[in-house]
């Protein structure tokens, strides 16, 4: 296995173009998935490593919003100065695995490596958040719903490197939080979670975004709830006004060793609306 | 660019501990494996190779990172801290301490931060990082710096409390003066090598040109399997010396605990019984066998019908698993007493209920590893290891050597919790190294561990207890089945000690429990803290809560009035003494009233939070149940007036290193600094037993005691001196004072024994037990430890989830010989007892990892609040009792109970998982 860690993004294309290679970033997941001593991945010849691409350890605001590079560690993205919308993106960075987790694992390696836990997606969602792909012979830019194709399935091209994660200034408004549920309180993959973006106009809800995750092959995006909490103010009754019927419509959540799946959607809903009247009295909403 | 390429090693430069080093490794090697194999920095441990237990924590340019993932390329041009960078090297010609210990350390060992030490290194790196960013941290600062790193041993309280107070001046304490060493909270006397990461644990020996072996195991619960050409698949596989199979076996290829039973076979024949059951080794050059894809072994497996559960062993039409135990059963075991069934028509109040728990892996953060080697014609095997003398026993018969040709030296163990009483890796070793005369080492993955190793049995109960108007308990029934999984173990001890203990620490005149063991084909379930006990203790103390509440009983009172109390008789008709479960429970009621108090003014204004106070009560007998168990320590005095401890008592943590010398130290009349520790090792300490049944402070310390005791009665009577003579150990003499005279005893002239002393002395101690009649009467142990636990939670009513947010546990120890050492035991084993009751689950097969099993963490523990109660134990050393599995016995019943009071929800079924918890809520309203 031949293993390349580039310093430019340029380099690595070329060579990702020239070989049959997998990818890694901060190796949280490829590690923990072999007892090997050595990184393995399964079907690939060899490894890029993309974390000495300084290109892509950037946050930067643009004209056009926020992007933060693939290979930016989590604890990268507690630490730096965000608008408040991204509070939802700091608070699930913070309940990534555990500090030494956070101190490894990338945003970008969170997103290809596909979980339906993946901590980092439903603030993402909310955010509505696109990846930028790129390759030798150029990039596309897709919407993270279209990327994230399934549990373990992305639409990453053999010959492509998720390189940015685009934040659109249309989505910088308002706050965010998240809220994870697992049986402890550190290093849980989640039995539910949900993030929620919401402003507030004349203390009603003027716009939100909600995204639930654990209950769904991918984390979803509850546009039916979020439909009927548009125009809320704090003093409406969500627990009436939220039936958990409507979120059977957006999430298909499956029993495992964590919960059974009556018990997610019941937990889906609790935290929507618990994250929600958090926002809503706590939060500076403007 | 530098393209590397695993056929041309490549230079990498690391800063490690501030100095340079290059190494020739393939640059996508585990950091982990670099440190420990290639730069022997073996103060980093691995755990689990999956970032789940952050043993292997180091600092990266300052930031805590586990080692085990990252590619040693990604650290080049990064500054490491490992362990060995904290404590500073002596500056040659200085004098005073081999190391100048970092202040960090320090707090860590005046606190007992450290039991078994295994997590310790990754601790000391995550606090590091913490600590280098504010010195003022906060509780939960703490919390979450540390999230990262799991400790089974210390219920992680201590660690924090070490944090907190690392700016306090960072003098050890001091040692206590002679005779007053029993009852000092001294720091334990093998801490130092915990907190330096020099310890050797398992994995961290490594023989000269050693070879590695790593076993071919089942996929499958039941299968039969043949093997294809493993002459030509050796030859075909460069760097294989040697592949093993039952057919190189020359003894017995069947061992188990307790010999009667035995059953397993150290590599399967034919036929495996468990999913991870070994069938073959293969053994070779480290760097080949370790990355060999075992997956092209030539083995065919063809699948059988098989049983996990106790529903399918028992069922009708069950496969069996072993031919001679007809349905599944190995072993039944009963205690009676009265006539319960008559009794119980006749009561004022009965309950009744069913409840069930699961396989609970021990999860220790060392999975099984060690070396062997032959020096001369004596197998040595170095491993971890709870049972040194019974692994060098059983591991000779299946190698067919005699016991003397076979010598075990426990390496430091990282967390035993009863598994590590068992055989695993022992003959498997000596296998490889007979078969290649080359040392060898073995070093189990963490699924591997998982998989292979004992569990704690799972437990289908069911019970009924009367009590009449006054709330005294009239009579009881009980009865379990325990999953014993594919082989004995200590299936039969489940069974012995379960009826005996069900009753918890109350009188019950009346009394019928029958336990069975039912075989399947899960992993052998073995010894884990409380042989059962705390399974059957669950279902007795919520009955007791219903009585309690249908009998209009404060809760607490009603645990008093039935409390056991010297004269009484148990359910085995013994009438023990210094029974302090009234002392316990009384200790407990005024945290009692304040919590109850608080509870129910908190949910009278909280819709969503409710909070519950549980009570529950544990006792448990020290020592093997009604077998004899013996302990001998051997004492001796070298020419030079140097004073030894032969201590056989291998210390997974517990702290036996430091309380057997303790109490010997005060026996004998000496500071306990003058003793220097030799053991445990088959061929150096005489037999101590295992450590297990909470008897080496007991026994073991009975044993130190009575050595103490003779040795100084020897040296008074060659000095002709009184009992109230002063003895001391000088240079080449002993000096014995009273206050009239001093005489002294020149030790050079004195003709040696055997061992080299001029002055020794061996005793033995032997708990006085019987054994029992076919109704389970007599004496099975010769003392009890006791103990009570009030949990404090807050139950979310809507989702289902809990917060532990205090215990407090009060523990009759007869005598606390390390205080310090025994809040370790209580706090550990309240984290234990949490984890089984809130999280613990393993399934075979689904959950052989350390996130997908969960373990607290150190976000998950509540405020612990321990009482230590001294009600001496007439036979026990200077009083005292045993406590190490008692403590985790009272956790789940309480924790259990207070969800109860909390919201009405009756689990009954464990772990209590939030979706549990909400389905009885709501079945409850």
């Amino acid at each position: 296995m031949n293993y390349f860690r580039p310093s430019k993004l340029s380099q690595a294309l070329a060579w990702l173009a020239d070989n049959n290679a997998g990818i890694a970033a901060g190796c949280t997941d490829l590690f923990a998935s072999t007892d090997s001593q050595y990184l393995r991945k399964a079907k690939f010849e060899n490894l890029l490593d993309i974390t000495a691409i300084d290109e892509l350890r950037q946050i930067n605001e643009t004209g056009d919003g926020v992007s933060i590079g693939s290979a930016v560690k989590w604890s990268e993205i507690v630490r730096h100065n965000l608008p408040p919308a991204f509070d939802g993106l700091k608070a699930a960075a913070s309940e990534v695995g555990s500090v030494q987790i956070q101190n490894s694992g990338t945003i970008g390696g969170n997103l290809c490596n596909a979980s339906p836990a993946a901590d980092g997606v439903p603030p993402l969602i909310t955010l509505d958040a696109s990846v930028k792909l790129s390759s030798v012979s150029g990039s596309r830019v897709l919407p993270l719903s279209q990327f994230l194709r399934g549990p373990r399935q992305t639409a990453l091209n053999q010959d492509e490197i998720l390189t940015t994660i685009l934040i659109p200034n249309s989505s910088i408004s308002g706050v965010s939080a998240f809220k994870k549920l697992g049986a402890r309180k550190y290093l849980v993959i989640s039995i539910a979670m949900a993030a929620v973006r919401l402003s507030l106009e004349n203390k009603l809800i003027k716009e939100i975004a909600i995204s639930v995750g654990s209950c769904s092959a991918v984390a979803a995006r509850l546009k039916n709830v979020e439909a009927i909490l548009a125009g809320c103010s704090v003093d409406d009754n969500f627990h009436s006004l939220i039936k958990q019927e409507i979120l059977q419509q957006d999430l298909s959540p499956i029993d495992d060793i964590r919960a059974d799946a009556a018990y997610r959607n019941i937990a889906a809903r609790e935290l929507i609306i618990r994250t929600v009247e958090e926002l809503m009295t706590g939060g500076n909403a403007n | 660019m530098t393209i590397h390429s695993p056929n041309r090693e490549n230079n990498i430069r690391l800063r490690v501990n501030g100095g340079d080093v290059a190494i020739r490794s393939h640059p996508t090697r585990r950091l982990s494996e670099v440190l420990r194999e290639e730069l022997e920095l073996r103060g980093t441990k691995s755990g689990c190779n999956a970032g789940d237990c952050g043993a292997c924590t180091v600092l990266i340019d300052g930031k805590a990172m586990c080692s085990c993932l990252i590619p040693v390329a990604q650290a080049e041009q990064a500054s490491i801290v490992t362990v060995e960078g904290l404590s500073q090297k002596p500056q040659p010609g200085t004098a005073g301490d081999p190391v100048t210990l970092s202040a960090l350390q320090k707090s860590m060992l005046r606190h007992g931060a450290a039991q078994c030490g295994i997590c310790t290194p990754g601790m000391l790196m995550a606090a590091c990082a913490l600590l280098e960013k504010d010195s003022t941290l906060t509780r939960s600062q703490i919390e979450d710096g540390l999230s990262g790193v799991l400790c089974r041993c210390t219920g992680y309280n201590k660690i924090i409390t070490a944090i907190l107070d690392v700016a306090s001046p960072g003098a050890s304490l001091p040692l206590p003066a002679c005779g007053n060493t029993v009852g000092a909270r001294i720091e334990r006397l093998d801490g130092l090598e915990k907190i330096t990461g020099k310890e050797l644990f398992g994995a961290d020996h490594v023989p000269a040109n050693s070879l590695l072996v790593r076993a071919i195991r089942s996929p499958h619960a039941k299968a039969e399997f043949t093997f294809g050409d493993l002459q030509k698949w050796k030859t075909e596989s460069a760097g294989i010396e040697a592949v093993v199979t039952a057919a190189d076996i020359k003894g017995d290829n069947c061992f188990g605990v307790i010999p009667a039973y035995a059953d397993q076979p150290a590599l399967a024949v034919n036929q495996t019984l468990f999913r991870g059951e070994a069938i073959a080794l293969v053994v070779g050059d480290e760097n080949i066998v370790s990355e060999l894809d075992l997956d092209d072994f030539p083995v065919t497996w063809n699948q059988q019908n098989h049983c996990i559960s106790i529903e399918e062993a028992l069922s009708a039409n069950a496969s069996q698993v072993h031919d001679n135990f007809k349905n599944n059963i190995l072993i039944e075991g009963k205690v009676v007493c009265g006539d319960a069934g008559a009794a119980l028509d006749e009561v004022a109040q009965i309950a009744q209920m069913e409840f069930e728990t699961t396989f609970v892996e021990h999860a220790y953060i060392e999975p099984e590893a060690g070396s062997a080697w032959l020096d001369g014609d004596v197998l040595v095997i170095q491993a971890c290891t709870q049972a040194p003398v019974m692994d060098r026993d059983s591991t000779a018969v299946i190698l067919g050597l005699e016991s003397e040709k076979v010598r075990v030296i426990p390496s430091a163990t990282g967390g035993g919790f009863g598994s590590k009483l068992d055989l695993s890796l022992q003959p498997l070793l000596g296998l490889a190294v007979l078969k290649t005369g080359k040392p060898c080492r073995m070093i189990y993955s963490r699924g591997e561990s998982m998989a292979s190793t004992t569990k704690r049995h799972p437990a289908k109960m069911q019970a009924k207890i009367g009590c009449d108007v006054c709330g005294q308990i009239v009579a009881m029934q009980f009865s379990g089945d325990f999953n014993t999984g594919a082989y004995a173990s200590w299936g039969p001890t489940v069974t012995g000690r379960v009826p005996v203990h069900a009753s918890g620490p109350y009188l019950t005149p009346n009394y019928d429990a029958r336990v069975r063991a039912v075989y399947t084909n899960a992993p052998p379930s073995g010894a884990f803290r409380g042989f059962g006990v705390p399974q059957a203790a669950i279902i007795q103390e919520i009955l007791f809560d219903d009585l309690a509440i249908q009998s209009n009983i404060d809760r607490l009172k009603f645990r008093q009035i039935n409390a056991l109390a010297d004269g009484d008789r148990t359910v085995c008709g013994q009438t023990p003494k210094g029974i302090g479960i009234g002392d316990c429970l009384d200790a407990l009621e005024e945290r009692w009233q304040t919590a109850t108090l608080s509870a129910a003014e908190f949910n009278s204004h909280s819709p969503t939070i409710k909070k519950g106070v549980g009570v529950a009560s544990c006792w448990y007998g020290c020592g093997n149940t009604a077998i004899p168990n013996p302990s001998t320590i051997r004492l001796g005095i070298s020419s030079d007036g140097k004073l030894f401890i032969h201590q056989g008592a291998v210390d997974i943590g517990q702290g036996s290193n430091t309380v057997i010398p303790q109490i010997c130290a005060d026996a004998l009349g000496v500071e306990i600094g003058k003793f220097e520790l030799v053991g445990a090792d088959t061929a150096l300490t005489p037999d101590c037993g295992k450590t297990s049944g909470s008897r080496q402070t007991f026994v073991t310390g009975k044993a130190a005691e009575l050595a103490g005791l003779a040795l100084r009665k020897q040296i008074l009577r060659m000095s002709n001196m009184g009992d109230s003579a002063t003895i001391s150990l000088e240079d080449q003499k002993l000096v014995i004072r009273d206050s009239k005279s001093a005489h002294s005893v020149g030790l050079v002239d004195l003709e040696p024994d055997e061992n080299g002393y001029v002055i020794a002395v061996e005793e033995t101690y032997d708990p006085p037990t019987t054994a029992l009649d076919e109704n389970g009467q007599g004496v099975p142990y010769a003392v009890y430890g006791y103990g009570a636990h009030i949990a404090e939670i807050e139950v979310d009513t809507v989702l289902g989830t809990l917060r532990i947010t205090d215990i407090t546990a009060a523990h009759d120890v007869g005598r606390a010989i390390n205080p310090l050492l025994c809040e370790g035991q209580i706090e550990g084993g309240i984290a234990q007892g949490l984890g089984m009751t809130l999280m613990e689950e393993f399934i075979p097969g689904q959950t052989e990892n350390l996130h997908d099993y969960l373990i607290p963490t150190i976000g998950d523990m509540p405020r612990i609040k321990s009482i230590l109660v001294e009600k001496t134990d007439p036979e026990g050393p200077m009083g005292a009792k045993g406590l190490g599995e008692h403590v985790l016995i009272p956790t789940a019943p309480a924790i259990l109970n207070a969800i109860r009071d909390a919201c009405g929800a009756r689990i009954t079924t464990l772990p209590a998982l939030p979706h549990r918890v909400l389905k009885a809520i709501r079945e409850a309203k």
